[in-house]
């Protein structure tokens, strides 16, 4: 099977509740795909995260996933604010998320972070004011 | 241990009934899910204070086959059906976190890492 198996999911930004509805369905479809429970469940996991910021700081947005034999690309796009600065951002702790969220288990600074260790590769694009795009990679066959 | 066994140790009552023969090797107790998220591996309990539909995806995503809430509380129904769909038990026990740690880590569940 050569071609890629593309998925494309819209993330509502005013229904925390619903946060995860992509990933969940991204999870499910790749274990029919009969993909290792280890790499399923990074993807899952990254997604997730993303899914849960793209609700939080940006309104909603996409997901666009591909699935490959061999590796998972994932882009989350939102119109959202932007990262104000990506390095902080990357810092373990570090959040901007309202004590509303906090209240909901999120918002302890470790949605990037977790992000990162979750993916073999992972690219920011944020401008201030226009939005992210956020690109994951996951190598889920050796 | 598998999941009734915990029931019976918590005292616990079945709010949402998975497989309640899932063998549960370690566990993990938070109301911080992006904690769970980052810290946890091949959990297969949840422990938490926290009721929102966001626990039972955060199980879902780890592979989790149980969450425990603590402190009496309890889930609505968008939980429980969530849980249903993805056949998650869900239980509830009147004991606070760290009792209900302790009770099951006294009883030979271990948090399945070494700090």
């Amino acid at each position: 099977m050569s071609n890629a198996i593309h998925l494309h999911y819209e993330v509502s930004g005013d229904d925390f509740t619903r946060a995860g509805e992509a990933s969940g369905a991204v999870k499910k479809r790749l274990k029919s795909l009969g993909y290792n429970s280890d790499a399923i469940r990074r993807v899952a996991i990254a997604m997730y995260e993303a899914e849960i910021n793209m609700v939080i700081h940006a309104n909603g947005g996409f997901c666009d996933v591909d699935i490959y034999p061999d590796k998972v690309e994932i882009l989350l796009a939102d119109n959202g604010p932007g990262i104000a600065d990506v390095d902080k951002a990357m810092q373990e702790g570090y959040s901007t998320a309202p004590d509303n969220v906090r209240n909901l288990g999120f918002g302890a600074g470790m949605g990037l972070p977790n992000i990162k260790k979750y993916t073999d590769e992972m690219r920011i694009e944020t401008t201030l004011g226009v939005g992210t795009k956020l690109y994951l990679t996951v190598i889920v066959r050796e | 241990m598998v999941v009734r066994d915990i029931i019976e140790i918590l005292k616990g009552e079945i709010i949402c009934e998975g497989d309640l023969n899932q063998e549960i090797k370690t566990a993990c107790g938070s109301d911080m899910m992006s904690d769970v998220l980052a810290f946890v591996k091949d959990q297969s309990v949840l422990l938490t204070g926290l009721v929102n539909p966001q626990v039972v995806r955060t199980a879902e995503m780890m592979d989790m086959a149980c969450i425990v809430f603590v402190r009496g509380k309890d889930p609505d129904e968008s939980i429980v059906s969530l849980a249903q769909s993805r056949d998650i038990t869900l239980i509830k026990t009147r004991y606070r976190m760290f009792t209900a740690c302790g009770l099951l880590y006294s009883n030979g569940l271990s948090g399945g890492t070494e700090v």
